[in-house]
This record gives C-alpha cells, structure tokens and sequence, in this order.
C-alpha cells in the first residue's frame, strides 16, 4: 500500500499574550511544531507500511522552513516527504490548501490512501480532508479511531460520530482524517534519525506541481479575513464558601434557580 | 501575487504592527518594518498602522458568476431517524434574522426517507420552504451521497447563503460540496451577521483554540458558507400555525457509490450526546482514581447530563476518547459545565470555555479554571459530589 500523509505545521501552543494597553497579541518566542493530530495520522501510514509493505510520502504546504518539520517525520520511517512552497501558496484558505495539496499529490501518483489529521490545532477547521478528496475525486471519512481491514482497493474503518460510532467501507484510493484515538505514535529511531539527517526535502513551486496560481493562496481563496479581535471574557466569579455540606447545599441551589434547570 | 508591503518612506519602525500580527510575521530592522516570509497575508498590520506605512495589493479577482443570481438564506437540516436534530432548529432560527435583514426567503432543505413530520417541524420552527429529497436509499446519512445531493441541489436553486450544524456529519458535508462547488466555506461559526451594505453575511469563528476571534467573509463567491457550532444559535419558539411551501425535487442518485456506511453503533454508555449536552460533568485528574468516576457518572445522571473528561483521564485509560473535551477532543458549549477535579489546561479551556455556565470543584485555589469559572468551590472534589448528588437527588426528589 502507498499512503500519502499530509501534515501541517502550527504554533506550538495557543494561548494568546495579551497586551492589555492596547488589546493586541503577543506570540513572540512561540516554537512551531507538527500538528498535533496529523502525529496520529504519519503513525498510522507507517503502520499500513508495516503490515502490508509499500511506501509513505509525507506532504506538507507552508514556508520553507517547514523541511525540518518534514524531517522529523523520515526519522520516524517515512520514505519520502515533500514541501509545497511558494509566495503564491501564501494566505490560502483551506479552499486553495486543497487544490494546492490536490495538484502536489498528483504529481506524486502512485496512492492508494491519504490521510489526514482530524484538524489543525491552529485553525481547527476540519475542512481541508474532506475538500482535498473532493479536489482528487475520491471518497473520503472522517474522524477515524481505526482502520478494521486496508488491501487492495478496499478499506473498512471506524468513524467516530456524535453519538457513537460507525463502520465505513470505501474503494481505494480514498481520504480519510484520523483522530488521536487511533494509534500511539512511535519514537524516532536512531537509524530514521541519521536517515533524516542526511535526507533532502525536495521543495515543489506552484510551477513545478502545474498548478493555476489563479486557484493558489490569496487569490485562490473565496474567503477573507475582515476582522481579528481579542474576545472579551466578562466573567463575574464566584466562589462559595463554608463547610463542604453547606457549599454543594448552595452549588445545589443555585444551579437549579436557574430557568431551564426547571425542566431536569 | 497578492503582497503585503512596507512603504518605506512612511514607517517609522514603531512596532505596533508586530503586535497586532497574529503570526509573528514582522519585524523592525534599522527602524523599517519588514514582512518575513510566514506572512498568511491575513491583513491585520495593514489596519493597525498609525501611518498607513503598510500597503495591502490585492489581486482582482475575476468572477464572471452572477452573484445577483443567488438569492435566500438555506439551512440545511441533519436528521437521524427521519428526526431532525436540534441544531438544525438552532440554525432556522440564525438564518430567519439573516434572510429578514435580507428580505430573502429563509428554506430548509432536508434529506432522508419519511420525512413528512419532520417537514412540519422545520415549517413550525422558521422556515418559509422546506426542499426534501425523500428517498429509502437516502435514509441514513452517507458522505458520498448527501454531497451529492446537496450539491445539485445548490446549483438548481442558487441560494446565497448554505448554513449547516458544525456537527461531526456537517464539518464532513460542507467542505465536500463548498470545494465541488469552489465557494468559501467558514468552519465552526458562532456568530454570524449581515453587512447591511454590501449584504454579504459576515462570519465570525474562534481561531488557536478560542484566544482569538476572526470575522471572516466570501465576497466573490455564492453561496456563502457556514458550519455553525451546536448551541450557540437560538432557535424559534414553535409556532404549529406558520405554512410553508414544500418542495420535492426530482433529484437522480450516482450510479455508482464508493462509501457504504455498514454499520451504526450509539454507545449506550453515553447516555446524551456530549456536544449536545445541555449539562456535562466533566472529570480531571484530580477525581484520584477511575474508579471514583462512578461519582462524576452518577452527578450526570442525576442531571440528565454527559460525561466529559480531560486529556489527563483519557491518557491513563480511565475513560474513552470520545468523552475527552479539549483541542484534541470535542469542542463543547452547554448550559452548564461541571469540572470536577480539573486543573484548566488552555487546551482544555479550549474546548469547553465558551459554555454558559461553568462551575469548577478542585483542591488547588490557584488552578486555572477557577479564572474562567463563574461558580467555584474550592475543596475535596470526593467530599464535595456525594454531597451534591444527594442534594439534587432531594431537591429533584430523584
């Protein structure tokens, strides 16, 4: 089996400084790293190689410096990762990610699945899975917490939903975004370490994937950013006092002096 | 190409745009700012720049599509078991402002099999037409199937705006008809509002986990998309009385379909659906032992509520993955929310912040939930349960 696994890379933490004084944001001295979910879904290919043989191709798309990242993953047994960078790549919303992704994956041929993590821990949108699927026009599942049976032109898989879950077969190829549930990521070894060190990462231009750069980045993208803002918390806290009994006795009361508690 | 520049003459190398860049993206050099090379092009110096030094060149985008051609607002109506779900009420009731302001008609669209009560209800909660495909192989809901379907749908009727529940379902739906389609689509809204200018909707969404918020727009492509998150949007009260206009479109399936849903598991122990609980006890590391989850399951119960857990709990095996809240669980919002025992990592803030109501019981006076709680207690999370189970027992005369 041939499995591409697409990664992105994001901030390594989230939480936002914020400079009271003039209500802007401080991200100095954050550190990137792997997205979070997409760790679970280079596991995951790995562990297809493992089983059935075949090869894994890691992509991702971003600024140059996302090659390290990309090494990081062939010390953890990819074979091949590739960059998709360009300035006409820049400011793409997850409609121009996909068709960019769509036209490097093609070049790389050869796949029998893709997968994705279940989102980004920066944007957390969710979309460019099921959207790159569409742009490949091949099916695709989300949320899965397990692969049941992958061979050739046939995959049976897990989906998590609201409320439970349900089993999902699809042909090959196919997309499907994994959630963390699904596996636990290895460690590098320190063979895939030295691998990585001497690997190069190839870095493909929007020329060199043959794609519209009228479809890429900015220009690509349908949706704008008009607006940040900091979200105000107005939080009025409480806390209740006394004696254990008298504070879940208070706890009790107030919770059910509230209107929809009524109906509990 | 699309690009951000500095005009040299006009910078005075202040900083204030390094503030407001959300991504790092700027800095100051022999006093002239300069845009590196992780720029996103997201366009918040540009406004912040006291000396309009920062200059945005946008490219022109050529759509030769007829916006004016697109017309209402749609909210696309889950089901399950022919039932819709509730955010699909909460959506009519988002989307009757936005088509009121825009003196557009608000429709559902719905599709499934047997759906003549639940045509009804979308009637009695808001809408004005209801769209159902009704056909036995589209019962249940099927990626592959419904995209197409909703697909044809949007591209017989035009709407100018498609409003659909960030359920598991929706976020899966969406970006498959917004990319066949290439229009924009907004993922996980919580706020959504018309211009009343240039009647464009404007989409507001939590970006890096909640600390900061972004109102997004899609002004050269129709429709308008969005994946609204469960319980934030209010729906209507029920009005039985109201009609509605029933349409039933002849729509012709794929010959051929690649995804077969073979099986569809509830886990019974989840007795509410966690994202839409209207009340989640939630269990941390600070419960000590999982077999004092007994304690956060019984509270729920009582409640009529479901049960959530921190990263911590779910890494030690206490628990299941799908009750994990947090950026690397669900993302939940109920009435109220119930800490039990939970420090407050900003991951886990991440996902359960923008509840109603949170109440948080841990030991440590100095724990982060306590910032964003709007009830606290501080004490033994193990004394303080039994205690409150039995006082809503009695007061619920449970």
């Amino acid at each position: 089996m041939n499995v591409i696994v697409c990664v992105k890379q994001v901030p390594g933490t989230n939480e936002v400084k914020i400079n009271k004084e003039t209500n802007t944001i401080i991200r100095e001295g954050v550190e990137s790293i792997l997205n979070p979910f997409d760790t679970y879904a280079v596991e995951e290919g790995l562990r297809i190689k493992d089983k059935t043989g075949g090869k894994v191709t890691v992509i991702s798309m971003g600024i140059p410096s996302v090659a390290d990242m990309l090494k990081e993953t062939i010390a953890l047994g990819a074979d091949e990762a590739v960059l998709l960078s360009d300035r006409a790549f820049a400011g793409a919303d997850t409609l121009a990610t996909s068709y960019a992704l769509s036209m490097g994956i093609r070049k790389i041929g050869n796949y029998d699945l893709i997968i994705c993590g279940k989102q980004a821990s920066d944007g957390d949108t969710a979309q460019v899975g099921p959207s790159l699927a569409e742009k490949l026009d091949i099916p695709h599942a989300t949320n899965i917490r397990k692969i049941e049976e992958i061979k050739e032109g046939y995959i049976r898989c897990q989906r998590l939903t609201d409320d439970g879950y349900e089993v999902i077969e699809m042909s090959l190829p196919a997309v499907i975004t994994v959630v963390k549930e699904i596996n636990e990521p290895r460690l590098p070894s320190l063979k895939g370490m030295m691998r990585a060190k001497k690997a190069t990462i190839p870095v493909w231009t929007a020329a060199d994937i043959n794609a519209d750069i009228n479809r890429c980045g900015l220009k690509g993208s349908p949706t704008q950013v008009i607006k940040t803002f900091v979200p105000v918390h107005e939080i009025k806290s409480e806390l209740i006092e006394g004696a254990p009994a008298e504070q879940a006795s208070k706890l009790a009361e107030k919770l059910l002096s509230m209107r929809f508690m009524k109906c509990v | 190409m699309a690009n951000i520049r500095i005009i040299t003459e006009k910078c005075i190398g202040c900083g204030i745009c390094i503030r407001n860049c959300p991504f790092n993206a700027i800095k100051v050099e022999n006093k002239k700012a300069i845009i590196l090379e992780n720029c996103t092009l997201c366009g918040s110096c540009v406004s912040s720049c006291k000396f309009e030094a920062i200059e945005f060149e946008k490219d022109e985008i050529n759509n030769t599509d007829d916006l004016s051609s697109y017309k209402g607002v749609w909210v696309f109506a889950e089901q399950k078991n022919s039932i819709p779900a509730q955010v699909s009420y909460e959506l009519l009731g988002a989307g009757r402002k936005l088509a009121d302001q825009l003196e557009v008609p608000l429709s559902a669209v719905i599709i499934g099999s047997g759906l003549d009560e639940a045509i009804k209800e979308l009637i009695a909660y808001g809408a004005d037409n209801v769209y159902a495909v009704d056909n036995q192989a589209l019962k249940d809901y099927n990626d592959e199937l419904y995209s197409d379907v909703l697909t044809r749908l949007i591209q017989q009727y035009k709407p100018e705006i498609v409003l659909m529940g960030a359920t598991t379902y929706g976020r899966s739906l969406a970006p498959r008809v917004s990319s066949r389609l290439n229009t924009g689509l907004t993922a996980d809204c919580t706020g959504l509002e018309i211009d009343p200018e240039k009647r464009i909707l404007l989409q507001t969404r939590p970006a890096f986990g909640g600390n900061l918020m972004a109102t997004i727009t899609c002004p050269n492509h129709r429709p308008q998309m969005s994946t609204v998150r469960p319980k934030v949007m209010k729906p209507l009260e029920k009005d039985a009385s109201r009609t509605g206009q029933i349409i039933r479109p002849e729509i012709k399936l794929p010959d051929e379909v690649r995804t077969k849903v073979v099986e569809t598991v509830s886990v019974a122990c989840e007795m509410v659906n966690l994202t839409e609980a209207d009340i989640i006890v939630s269990a941390g590391r600070g419960i000590g032992d999982p077999k004092n989850l007994k304690l956060v399951e019984e509270l729920a119960q009582v409640l009529g509520g479901a049960v959530g857990a921190s990263r911590a709990v779910v890494d030690a095996g206490w628990i299941e993955y799908s009750h994990q809240v947090g950026q690397t669980g669900k993302t939940v919002c109920p009435k109220v929310y119930i800490a039990c025992g939970i420090s407050g990592a900003v991951q886990h803030l991440a996902g359960m912040s923008s509840s109603d109501t949170i109440i948080a019981i841990n030991n440590n006076p100095d724990a982060p939930i306590f910032k964003i709680a709007t009830i606290g207690i501080v004490g033994d999370v193990l004394e303080i349960l039994p205690l409150l189970i039995n006082e809503f027992k009695a007061r619920l005369g449970k």
